[in-house]
C-alpha cells in the first residue's frame, strides 16, 4: 500500500506525537504504527483535522511465535482517495486496547469481533461480548496457536493425501466422532449454560415509557434464527413496549464457518472458491476483491481483455444481486412472491451467462491473479449483448412501474428505518445503504480501482435514508450498470485473458495489502498479509453485510416490529458474509 | 407430470368402467396422497438455500410436485431441507425445529456442507454431518446442487416414500420415539446423548490415547500408589 | 396517496398474465417437450411461462458446468482401459477442501513410482467443485462431470468414490465437453508431431 498522507497533506503525525506514532517499517508494509496511550487522540486528529471520517476496518493479526499482534485501523474520506492505515502493537499475553467506538460508532460490531477471535480486549467498549462465537466458548480460535478439533496440518495441502492417501473421514478419529474438543478435566453435568442472560442484559431498558401516562410493560421478543423473513439464520433480540421497539440487539454467528481461520490455512489459490461463498449470490465480485488483493502483493496486473471481462461480470453480479434484493423487500412487506419471481427470472438469465462461462451458477471461482480461467465466447458476448441493450432495461422499468407508485409500498416504506448522513458514516455503512442517505461514496469514483475510470456512469444517491430511498438506489445502480456494461461490451478488445501462466503455488512476496471493490453490498474489502510462504498469514474479509449491520439498531428504535423486518431486507445482509 | 396410475392390484376392470372405478391397495393410495403434497418447512441456511428459493421459484417450481406450500411453521411441516453449512451455533434450534415437527417427517440433507461438513469441514464451528443428529432420508451431494439436482433428490424422496408401508411406518407403532436430545452450547457444542464420554474423556491430557484398557490402568496406577504411602 | 398507483401497477401481473396466453398460442406445440422450447425458455426473448419441467424436460446445462470430478481413461484397440491419470499429486495438492487422497506404489524392482494410482479416492461431501483439479491436471486425465443426478439415501455407501466408480472413458468425455476435447486433442497431436520431427532431426543429424 502506498503511503497516502506524506502525498499530499504537509500534517505531520509523527512529530506531532513524538516517540508515540511512527512508521511501520518492516517491508511490504505501510501506515503508522501507534502507541495504545495515544490511539483516541490520534484517530480524533485523524477524524477532524485531515478529515478521514469513514471507519473502514478493524482487525487483527497474530504474529506468533512473536509475543506480538497487530490491531489494524484502515480510515477513508467519504469525499474519495486514498485510505490511512494505523496499527497498535500489543502483547499477545496482555493484549487491552483503548476503544475507539466513542469517536467512530462503526468501530462496535468490529472491535467485538476481534475480541471475540484473538481475545483484545477493548477498553471502554460498550458492550464487549463474543459476537460470532457464543458466550463461554474455549479460546480465541484465530490466534495461531489455537488449534481445532479436526486440525490436521499447519498448511495445504496435508502430506497424507499423497503419495500415501487413504482415505479417511476426519471426525471418525476424534473420540465423540464429531467436530468438537473439551477442556481438560470438563464435567458436563456440572455445567449450566448462560449465554443468553448477558445479551438480554445488555438492552438498555431505561429508555422505556413512551405513553407517559400509561403503565406498560417492556417484554423480549427474538426474531430468528428460525425466521421466515430475516435472510437466513440472523436472530434480534428486541425489547419491545406495546409493539413499539425500545432496544434492540443483532445476534450474529448462526453461519460462522471458519472462514478466516480456513483461508489462513489455504494456499493463495485455494481461497478463490472459499471467496464465492462469502456473499453467495455475488460471487464474482467477491473474486475480484481477493484477486485485486493478492496481485497487489504480486504486483501484476491482468490483460485488457481480461480487465473488461471482469468489469462486466461484476456488473451483472451487481445487477443479480440488487434485483434480488428488491424482490425480497417486496416479500418482507408481505407482497408474497410475485415481485420475487419476476427478480428470480431476470437472475436467472443472468446466471445461465455465468454458468456458461465459468461453469457454475453461483459458486463462480473465475478468477485468478492476472487474469480469469477462461475467455468468453462471442456467442456469450451475444447473449450478454442481448440482456443488457434489450430486455434487462426494459423489466427493470416493468419492476419500476410496478412498485415505485404503489401506495401501500410507500407507506411502509417512506420514512422508515431512516439514517441521516453523518450517521451512515459514522456506523461505516456502504453501498446503498450509505448512498440512500446522501453521502455519494462509491469505491468505483472514490479510489478507482480496474479499468473503472474509463466508463462513465454516475454514481446513484438519494437523501432522505429510508427504506424507500434504499429501493430507488438499487434501481438507479442497476441502470447504471447497465450502462457501464453497454460500455464495456461496446468496447471490448480482442486479446489473451491471463499475464503469464495460471500457477497453483504463485509466488506472493512477503508484505500486506488491501484490496477493495464496490460490492452489491457496499465496500467489499481483503486485508493480506503475506510472510513469503505459499499460505497467507493473515486473511481477513472487510464484509459490507455484517459492518452495515452496526446501524440496524439505531434504525429500528422507535419503529413498529413488523418494519424491523422491512428494514433489515433494506440492509439487505447475505448471511454467508455476516458471519463468515 | 406423466399420468399416474392407481391402478396396481392386478384386478382387471371392466373397459366401460374404467373411469368410475378404481381398485388400489391401502399402503400405495396412502402413499400416493402423501408423496404428492409434501410440504417443506419454510428454512435455509446458507448458499443452498438460495437455489432452495430458486427451485421454488418460476423456473423450476416446486408447485409441480404439491410441493410449494412452504410452512414458515415446523409444526406444519413434512420435510425439512436442511440447505447449508450446519453450525454449532444453530444445531440447537435445528434439531429442536425437528422435534417440533409432526409425524411424518422427513429429512433432506442438501449439499456437501450438511451431508458432511463440506468444504468448511475443517473448521471449529462447523458440524461435519447433519447426520450427527438427525436421521436423514436423502442426501444430495454438490456445491451448490443445482436446482435440477435438488429436485431429482425430491423425487428421490418421493420414491422413498412410495415403498413404505402403513403397516410398518414407525409413527404407528406402540412405543413412539422421543424427541432428539438438544445439544448444549458449553466450551464446545455437547451432545446429552455424550455426557459421559465427555467425562470420562476429559480426564485425560491427549485425545489421542483414548482407549478404555489405558483408562483403566491409569485407575488401577492411582490405587497402587495410594496403598503404598 | 388515492390508490391509483396501486392500479396501475397492478397491470403488469395483468400483463404478464394475458402474455402467457399469447406466447402460448404464437408457439402452439413447439413450446414444452421439445429442445427448441426449451433453448426459447432461456433465451433472452423468454416471455410467459418460463417453466421447465424438470424430469421431462432437462435444462441442458452447458459445456463449461462442472459437477464431482471424474477419471478418463483411453480405450485400446483391444478393449483395455489406459488410464491416464499418472499419480502425479498435483490434484490433491491444489484441491482446496483436500478432499483427494492418492495412493502411489513404487515398483518392487526398480524402486521407482508406478504410474498408476493404485486407490484413487474422492469425497463428495467435502468436494466444493470448484474446478481446480481438472484446471491444473498436467495429463487431461481429470475432469468435471456433468451428472448432477446423484441423490442417495446413504451417504457412507455413495458418497466415496473409489477408482473403479470415477473411471469413465474418453468417448464421454467427448460427448459432454466436446470442444475442450478436440482442443485438447489437436495439441497433443501438435506436440506428438513437435517431437516425432526433432527425433528425425535428430537421426538426420546423427546417422550413426
Amino acid at each position: 500500500m502506498n503511503d497516502p498522507v506524506d502525498s499530499f497533506m504537509n500534517f505531520d503525525l509523527i512529530s506531532r506525537y513524538p516517540g508515540l506514532v511512527k512508521k511501520d517499517q518492516r517491508t511490504g508494509y505501510s501506515g503508522y504504527i501507534v502507541e495504545a496511550d495515544c490511539l483516541v487522540q490520534f484517530a480524533r486528529a485523524v477524524r477532524d483535522e485531515l478529515g478521514f471520517d469513514y471507519l473502514s476496518m478493524i482487525t487483527a493479526a497474530d504474529y506468533y511465535p512473536d509475543d506480538l499482534m497487530d490491531v489494524i485501523y484502515l480510515l477513508y474520506r467519504t469525499t474519495g482517495g486514498p485510505g490511512i492505515l494505523f496499527k497498535v502493537q500489543v502483547s499477545r499475553l496482555d493484549s487491552k486496547v483503548p476503544s475507539l467506538s466513542s469517536i467512530f460508532a462503526g468501530a462496535e460490531l468490529q472491535e467485538r469481533e476481534v475480541w471475540d477471535m484473538y481475545g483484545i480486549s477493548f477498553e471502554d467498549h460498550p458492550d464487549l461480548r463474543r459476537i460470532l462465537l457464543w458466550d463461554g466458548f474455549e479460546g480465541h480460535p484465530l490466534r495461531k496457536d489455537w488449534k481445532e478439533p479436526l486440525f490436521e496440518e499447519d498448511s495445504k495441502p496435508y502430506k497424507d493425501r499423497w503419495p500415501a492417501g487413504k482415505h479417511k473421514r476426519q471426525e471418525d478419529l476424534n473420540p465423540f466422532k464429531n467436530n468438537v474438543s473439551y477442556p481438560i478435566g470438563f464435567e458436563p453435568e456440572h455445567f449450566s449454560s448462560n449465554n443468553e442472560k448477558a445479551l438480554y442484559d445488555a438492552l438498555n431498558k431505561t429508555s422505556g415509557n413512551l405513553n407517559g401516562s400509561l403503565k406498560t410493560d417492556q417484554i423480549i421478543v427474538n426474531l430468528g434464527p428460525q425466521h421466515p423473513s430475516t435472510h437466513g439464520v440472523f436472530r434480534m433480540a428486541a425489547l419491545l413496549e406495546g409493539e413499539t421497539i425500545i432496544d434492540l440487539k443483532p445476534v450474529m454467528g448462526y453461519l460462522h464457518r471458519s472462514h478466516e481461520k480456513i483461508g489462513e490455512r489455504n494456499t493463495f489459490l485455494q481461497n478463490m472458491p472459499y471467496t464465492d461463498r462469502l456473499d453467495y449470490i455475488s460471487s464474482m465480485s467477491n473474486n475480484f476483491g481477493y484477486a485485486l488483493a493478492v496481485e497487489k502483493l504480486m504486483a501484476v496486473t491482468p490483460p485488457e481483455r481480461a480487465e473488461y471481462i471482469r468489469v462486466i461480470m461484476a456488473e451483472l453480479t451487481r445487477i443479480s444481486s440488487h434485483i434480488m434484493t428488491t424482490g425480497f423487500l417486496l416479500n418482507e412487506l408481505g407482497a408474497m412472491f410475485t415481485p420475487s419471481l419476476y427478480a428470480l427470472e431476470e437472475r436467472e438469465l443472468i446466471l445461465d451467462i455465468f454458468e456458461e462461462v465459468s461453469g457454475s451458477r453461483m459458486m463462480c471461482n473465475y478468477f485468478r491473479f492476472g487474469g480469469v480461467v477462461r475467455d468468453i465466447s462471442d456467442s456469450v458476448i451475444e447473449k450478454i449483448r442481448k440482456l443488457v441493450f434489450n430486455r434487462l432495461p426494459r423489466k427493470i422499468d416493468e419492476l419500476d412501474r410496478y412498485l415505485t407508485h404503489n401506495e401501500i409500498v410507500r407507506l411502509r416504506t417512506e420514512g422508515v428505518g431512516v439514517l441521516t448522513a453523518d450517521e451512515a458514516a459514522a456506523y461505516s455503512a456502504g453501498g446503498p445503504l450509505l448512498r440512500a442517505s446522501g453521502v455519494p461514496y462509491d469505491v468505483r469514483k472514490a479510489e478507482p480501482y480496474s479499468i473503472y475510470d474509463r466508463f462513465k456512469f454516475d454514481v446513484a444517491v438519494r437523501y432522505h435514508g429510508d427504506i424507500y430511498d434504499r429501493y430507488l438506489v438499487r434501481l438507479d445502480e442497476m441502470r447504471q450498470s447497465i450502462r457501464i456494461i453497454q460500455q464495456a461490451i461496446h468496447d471490448i478488445p480482442s486479446g489473451p485473458v491471463m499475464t503469464g501462466k495460471s500457477q497453483y503455488q504463485p509466488k506472493v512476496p512477503a508484505g500486506e495489502a488491501y484490496g477493495r471493490v464496490e460490492g452489491p453490498k457496499g465496500e467489499l474489502g481483503f486485508y493480506i498479509v503475506s510472510d513469503g510462504k505459499q499460505n497467507p498469514r493473515r486473511y481477513h474479509v472487510r464484509a459490507p453485510s455484517f459492518i452495515n449491520l452496526t446501524a440496524l439498531s439505531e434504525m429500528s428504535k422507535g419503529e413498529k416490529v413488523a418494519d424491523v423486518i422491512a428494514i433489515l431486507g433494506s440492509i439487505d445482509i447475505i448471511l454467508g458474509e455476516v458471519d463468515r | 407430470m406423466t399420468e399416474e396410475k392407481l391402478n396396481t392390484s392386478g384386478l382387471e376392470i371392466p373397459k366401460e368402467l374404467e373411469n368410475v372405478i378404481q381398485l388400489t391397495t391401502l399402503d400405495r393410495i396412502y402413499n400416493w396422497s402423501r408423496r404428492n403434497s409434501v410440504w417443506p418447512m419454510m428454512f435455509g441456511l446458507a448458499c443452498c438455500a438460495i437455489e432452495m428459493i430458486c427451485t421454488a421459484a418460476s423456473r423450476y417450481d416446486l408447485s409441480r410436485f404439491g410441493m410449494e406450500v412452504m410452512r414458515p411453521s415446523p409444526r406444519q411441516a413434512d420435510v425439512i431441507i436442511v440447505s447449508g453449512t450446519v453450525t454449532k451455533k444453530m444445531v440447537p434450534q435445528i434439531v429442536r425445529l425437528y422435534n417440533q415437527m409432526a409425524e411424518p417427517k422427513y429429512v433432506i440433507s442438501m449439499g456437501a456442507c450438511a451431508n458432511g461438513g463440506g468444504p468448511f469441514k475443517e473448521g471449529y464451528s462447523v458440524v461435519p454431518g447433519i447426520d450427527k443428529f438427525l436421521p436423514v432420508d436423502v442426501y444430495i451431494p454438490g456445491c451448490p446442487p443445482t436446482p435440477q439436482a435438488l429436485l431429482n433428490g425430491l423425487i428421490t424422496l418421493q420414491k422413498k416414500i412410495d415403498g413404505e408401508s402403513i403397516s410398518k411406518v414407525r409413527w404407528y407403532q406402540k412405543n413412539v420415539e422421543e424427541g432428539i436430545p438438544i445439544p448444549v452450547l458449553g466450551p464446545d457444542l455437547m451432545d446429552p446423548r455424550q455426557y459421559d464420554d465427555i467425562s470420562r474423556f476429559g480426564r485425560i491430557q491427549s485425545p489421542e490415547i483414548v482407549d478404555d484398557d489405558h483408562i483403566k490402568n491409569e485407575e488401577l496406577d492411582e490405587n497402587d500408589t495410594g496403598v503404598a504411602s | 396517496m388515492d390508490g391509483s398507483g396501486i392500479i396501475r401497477g397492478l397491470l403488469i401481473p395483468l400483463k404478464h398474465f394475458f402474455v402467457t396466453y399469447i406466447d402460448d398460442l404464437k408457439w402452439l406445440g413447439k413450446k414444452y417437450f421439445k429442445p427448441e422450447g426449451i433453448s426459447l425458455r432461456s433465451s433472452a426473448e423468454t416471455r410467459g411461462i418460463f417453466t421447465v419441467q424438470y424430469p421431462e424436460e432437462k435444462l441442458p446445462v452447458p459445456e463449461e458446468f462442472r459437477f464431482i470430478p471424474f477419471l478418463v481413461y483411453d480405450e485400446g484397440q483391444d478393449g483395455s482401459r489406459q488410464i491416464r491419470c499418472t499419480a502425479c499429486g498435483i490434484c490433491t495438492k491444489v484441491c482446496p477442501p483436500q478432499c483427494i487422497w492418492i495412493e502411489r506404489h513404487n515398483d518392487a524392482e526398480t524402486g521407482r513410482p508406478v504410474s498408476t494410482p493404485v486407490s484413487y479416492t474422492i469425497d463428495i461431501d467435502l468436494c466444493m467443485n470448484c474446478g481446480f483439479c481438472a484446471e491444473f491436471c498436467p495429463f487431461d486425465a481429470i475432469r468435471m462431470d456433468h451428472d448432477y443426478e446423484l441423490a442417495n439415501t446413504n451417504r457412507y455407501e455413495h458418497d466415496v468414490l473409489q477408482l473403479e466408480e470415477l473411471l469413465k472413458p474418453a468417448s464421454y468425455y467427448a460427448s459432454i465437453r466436446p470442444e475442450n476435447y478436440t482442443r485438447e486433442e489437436v495439441r497433443k497431436a501438435e506436440k506428438l508431431a513437435s517431437k516425432t520431427i526433432k527425433t528425425t532431426e535428430m537421426d538426420t543429424a546423427n546417422p550413426n
